[in-house]
This record gives structure tokens, C-alpha cells and sequence, in this order.
């Protein structure tokens, strides 16, 4: 509530002929800071205490009253994170899948954007529009069946051509990457991009005799640079968070994801809070990383999903 | 003319190329799977053996199954309160920081950054915090001279939990989508209405809320959804525990399926939570509109 009254405030101090005008204003300045303030910091507090934890001796963990700074800091949980459990293989294996996944969505995502932004062809709106529609179908849904189709997958994993046989994709990366390989937010986002491109470099390409693919290589994909940038981290994001899905699919304890391995962790090991939060931190740090790299296109493409969407 | 219709053929056949690799992974990840899922939510299918056609004996079990109605009621409760305080906040914390101060980008990066998080490292963070001896949540209601409760492990306030620690993890991106929002709400609108005498409560009745609609819209159908397939947090913070008061529809779905292997009986449950989420996504859009006629 202190928040809808400091903007009311601060929307009534702007009037013009208030007495007190100037001290009214220095108020409400103080009131945005202070809630300001006291809101972001209830929101980083949990990264703090995280990693104040993760860098404590274990006997300052469980001191009471509570320790906000160690006496001294210490890596052991982080040595501990990585070698009670092999950590740093799930983060490998993460980095691949989430990397796998942004080359194929960002590949396909445009090609098909392309194709439904700037060329003619009879089933364009209609495929589009089922596209879309089939976005609010709930993932619930389809989780079971996506199952046997990759577990009865044609050829692959140990199959005959009637999918039986084998295990098709299940424990194996593909199951995970192929289901992901061309989302519909990906080509719909794409497509968008594509539309608020000219239409008239086509028109002069094709006069010189450039081929479609060329046309869609080396004019147009050179100039998606900064869409692919947000389509990119976004799908990097999903992927190297994504838990349930890889839980389904991964068996082998040797290919799990970081999020498996987090949670297992942390399952098993419910009171080695150091370790956990060293552990925690890790799964966090590559999006933190690229979040503060590429700050500007995070905000864009939040910006266009509220509203385009 | 000959040549236009070549081109065009060219044109077209070109763009079935390149749209044949999304499209062929559509069909084989969503369209056949979801009428898969109908088609097994009639048998018994349970990957080792059995696949036969049982008519509607899953539809009947699952009318009578407790456990199932019980997740609904957790993700109803969850829902109810999650959204509301969802939108309230996200946009509460856009209007406060879409002044142009000193600062404001810190904070809204400050705010920002807990939407980065996986819901397991948060989980993870927040089993922590949430410690009932040591946490830091509980140390802080100390200082007020409140005794924190068990919070995960009491029935009336793990749900609680999860709510808090999905409100963290999702008010961030929410909050930007309001800030753009904002951002396109013209400033005539508001200088009119200062002209004509309203106050900042007017302003904000009668211009910010309804030319946020489609924002809102976005935001309420996007958390609704997200909402009633509560999994990872409920997972990882309490195992849907204790006594079942955080499990969930997508838990228990998880669990009938591949820890039990009862997947047509699974697949009729997911049937039926995406029947309860396009009900809910109707009567949300309803409530959008109605809000339309009445300003």
C-alpha cells in the first residue's frame, strides 16, 4: 500500500500551486527511497545470505543469534559441492543441452519466422495461426505421450523401423534437445522481428538473381543480430533451468543436468547447508553472468512478450 | 505473368523448406502426442505391458480418488492467492519504479534477479531461509519478537512458503512487463485528467488500470497457467508434503506416471488439469472483459 500512496505523492507534489511545495517534494523523495530501498533489498537478501552461507567455517552456519559476516571466508563448500557429488560434469552436461538448445531454436525459430513474415504460400496464415494456438496447450498434456514417442522412436536408441525393441531416446540427450528444437515462441518471435524488416532488399536480391536461401542468409539473418540476442538468452534460460522434463527423460546418473543434481543434493544431504548453497550459486551463476552482460536485451524481450503478446 | 506464378511457385516451395523442420516437430512432439493423450487416458497402458482400451474406467477411478481432488484444492488455494498478490505487487513496484530518480535502474535490477534463479537453486536458497531454528527469515521475525513457525513443515504454512517463494522468483519479470506498459500509457491522458480536477486515486482508477488491461490480461493468463502446473518448487521445497497439503495436480500426475507407470490413468488426470486450466484461462478472460464494460 506505501507503494500506491508514494506514487499518489509524488503525482501530488508535481501540482504547482502547493504552499509547501519543495518540502512536500523532499518528503516523498524520502518515501520512494526508503521503499525503494527496503523492497530491493528484501529481494537480494536471499543471494546474500546464500552466498555469506556458502563462504562461512561450518561451525559459523549454525551459530546463534545468526552471523551476518564470518570471522573468516572459506572455499570448502564449493570444494565440497564438486566432489561429494559430480558437479561439475551436471554442469557440462547443462551447458550442452542449453547450448544445443538455443542453436536449433534460434536456426529453425528464424528460418520458419522467415518464411511466415516474407514469403507467399498458400498455408502461411492457417500453419501460423495453429502454431500459435498450440501454445496454450498445457505441457501436462503432452508429457506422457511425448514419452512413448521418443521411447518408441523409429531407428534410434537399439529400435527397428516400428519403434520397438530399444529404448529409443530415452536417457539420452536427444530426448531432451529434439522435443525443444523449434519452439513456437521461437518462430513466432522470430516472425515479428521479420515483419518490422523492409520487404523491398527481397524485391532488389532476387533481381540479381539470389537465390531464397541466400536471400534469407546473407541479407536478412545479418540483420536479426539483436532478436537473436534476446531469442537466444531466453532459450538459454529455459534450458539450463528446466527440472521436470530432463528428471523424465535422464535415467543415467551420469548425464544429469545441474538441476537434477541440485536437487538430489540437496535431498540427500538436507543439512550440509554450505555445500548447498555453494552448489545453489553455481546452478544460478551462468544466468546471472549473462544477465549482466547482456542486461539491455533481457529487458527487451520481456518488454515485446508484454506487448506483443 | 507466366514468370510471377514461377516465382511465386518458387516462393512457396522454398517456404515449405524451410518451415518442413518446425512443422515436422510439431507433429511429432505436439499434435500426435496430445491425441495420443486422449487415446491413452481411455486404456492402461503402463509401458511394460499393458495397453488395452478400459472405456471410461479411468474417468470413473479418478471421480473417486481423493488424493487427486485434494492437489486440486492445494493448486486452488495456491492460485487464489498467488495471482492476485502477483499482479498487486509486479505492478505496485512498476508504478514506484517508473519514476525517473536516481537509482531506479539498480533497483529495478535488484528486483530483477531473483527471475534469473531455476526454481530448484531457489527452492534450494529458501530451505535455507526458511530453516525453523537457524533460517534467516525466522532470525528476522526474532528481532520483531515474533516466533517464526516450521514454515515447510507445518500444514498451515507450507503453502504459504511456496507462494512466498514463487512471489520472489516471478514479480521481477512481471514488473517489467508493467513498466513497458506504463511506459505506453500517453501522457494526455494523464494531464487531462489532472485539468479536470482528478486526484492521483482517480488517475489511477480511471486511466493506469484500464489502459494496463492487456497487460494485466497477459500477466493474469501467463501466472494462471503457470499456477495450476505448480511442480518444481512444491518438489524440491516440501515433496508435497506434509500430508499432502503442498502436493500438486502435476506432482501427483508425475508420480501415477512414471514412478507408478499407471500412464493412461495419468494421462486422464492431465486431461482433466487442462480442462481446469482452460477453464480457469475463460472465466480469467471473462473477468478481464466485464472489467472493460464497467469503465
Amino acid at each position: 500500500m506505501s507503494v500506491k500512496s508514494a506514487a499518489a505523492g509524488a503525482a501530488r507534489a508535481s501540482r504547482p500551486p502547493a504552499v509547501s511545495a519543495s518540502a512536500s517534494r523532499v518528503f516523498w523523495r524520502i518515501v520512494f527511497y526508503v521503499v525503494s530501498i527496503a523492497i530491493s533489498v528484501f529481494m537480494f537478501l536471499p543471494f546474500f545470505w546464500s552466498l555469506i552461507t556458502s563462504l562461512k567455517p561450518s561451525d559459523e552456519i549454525f551459530s546463534m543469534p545468526i552471523r551476518w559476516l564470518p570471522s573468516r571466508l572459506t572455499l570448502e563448500h564449493y570444494r565440497a559441492a564438486f566432489t561429494t557429488v559430480p558437479f561439475g560434469l551436471y554442469f557440462w552436461n547443462s551447458l550442452m543441452l542449453a547450448v544445443a538448445g538455443v542453436a536449433a531454436n534460434l536456426f529453425f525459430g528464424s528460418l520458419s519466422g522467415f518464411a511466415f513474415a516474407k514469403l507467399n504460400f498458400k498455408l502461411n496464415k492457417p500453419l501460423f495461426r495453429v502454431l500459435l494456438a498450440a501454445m496454450m496447450i498445457p505441457g501436462i498434456v503432452t508429457m506422457i505421450p511425448s514419452f512413448y514417442v521418443l521411447k518408441h522412436f523409429p531407428f534410434a536408441g537399439g529400435n527397428d523401423w516400428y519403434g520397438a525393441g530399444g529404448n529409443g531416446f530415452l536417457n539420452s540427450f536427444w530426448g531432451i534437445i529434439l522435443p525443444g528444437a523449434s519452439g513456437s515462441f521461437a518462430v513466432f518471435f522470430m516472425r515479428q522481428f521479420f515483419l518490422t524488416l523492409p520487404s523491398d532488399m527481397m524485391e532488389m536480391a532476387r533481381i540479381e538473381g539470389a537465390g531464397e536461401f541466400r536471400i534469407f542468409w546473407n541479407i536478412y539473418w545479418p540483420l536479426t543480430k539483436p532478436a537473436l540476442a534476446t531469442l537466444g538468452i531466453f532459450t538459454f534460460q529455459a534450458g539450463w533451468n528446466s527440472f521436470l522434463w530432463p528428471m523424465i527423460i535422464l535415467n543415467d546418473p551420469d548425464k544429469a543436468t545441474i538441476q537434477m543434481g541440485l536437487q538430489a543434493f540437496s535431498y540427500n544431504h538436507q543439512t550440509d547447508f554450505g555445500p548447498m548453497m555453494a552448489g545453489a550459486l553455481i546452478a544460478i551463476l551462468p544466468i546471472l553472468l549473462l544477465f549482466l552482460a547482456l542486461q539491455k536485451y533481457f529487458v527487451q524481450g520481456i518488454a515485446f512478450s508484454g506487448t506483443k503478446g | 505473368m507466366a514468370s510471377i506464378s514461377k516465382l511465386n511457385r518458387h516462393q512457396a516451395r522454398t517456404a515449405y523448406l524451410f518451415i518442413s523442420p518446425t512443422i515436422l516437430l510439431f507433429v511429432i512432439f505436439t499434435v500426435v502426442p496430445v491425441v495420443m493423450a486422449f487415446y491413452f487416458s481411455f486404456t492402461n497402458y503402463d509401458v511394460v505391458k499393458n495397453r488395452d482400451w478400459v472405456n471410461f474406467d479411468n474417468y470413473k477411478r479418478l471421480l473417486h480418488d481423493d488424493l487427486y481432488w485434494t492437489t486440486f484444492k492445494n493448486v486452488a488455494y495456491y492460485t487464489v492467492i498467488f495471482v492476485p498478490l502477483n499482479i498487486l505487487i509486479s505492478l505496485g513496484i512498476a508504478m514506484l519504479l517508473n519514476f525517473r530518480r536516481l537509482g531506479v535502474r539498480l533497483f529495478r535490477t535488484m528486483n530483477y534477479m531473483p527471475t534469473l534463479t531455476s526454481a530448484v537453486a531457489a527452492a534450494t536458497v529458501w530451505v535455507w531461509l526458511l530453516h525453523p531454528e537457524y533460517g534467516l527469515v525466522n532470525t528476522l521475525l526474532g528481532y520483531a519478537g515474533i516466533t517464526g513457525p516450521a514454515w515447510l513443515a507445518q500444514t498451515e504454512t507450507a503453502m504459504l512458503s511456496i507462494i512466498l517463494v514463487t512471489l520472489w522468483q516471478s514479480i521481477g519479470s512481471n514488473m517489467i512487463i508493467y513498466i513497458a506498459g506504463l511506459q505506453g500509457v500517453p501522457d494526455y491522458l494523464y494531464e487531462s485528467a489532472k485539468l479536470d480536477g482528478a486526484n492521483a486515486l482517480q488517475r489511477f482508477r480511471y486511466i493506469t488500470w484500464p489502459q494496463l488491461r492487456p497487460t494485466t490480461f497477459l500477466v493474469s493468463t501467463m501466472s494462471i497457467i503457470g499456477a495450476l502446473q505448480l511442480f518444481d518448487q512444491a518438489f524440491v521445497l516440501t515433496q508435497g508434503g506434509p500430508g499432502n497439503v503442498t502436493k500438486t495436480p502435476v506432482y501427483l500426475i508425475y508420480q501415477q506416471g512414471f514412478n507408478q507407470l499407471q500412464m493412461g490413468y495419468a494421462s486422464a488426470q492431465a486431461f482433466i488439469l487442462a480442462l481446469a486450466i482452460l477453464i480457469f484461462s475463460i472465466v480469467n478472460m471473462r473477468v478481464n472483459k466485464s472489467e472493460e464494460s464497467v469503465v
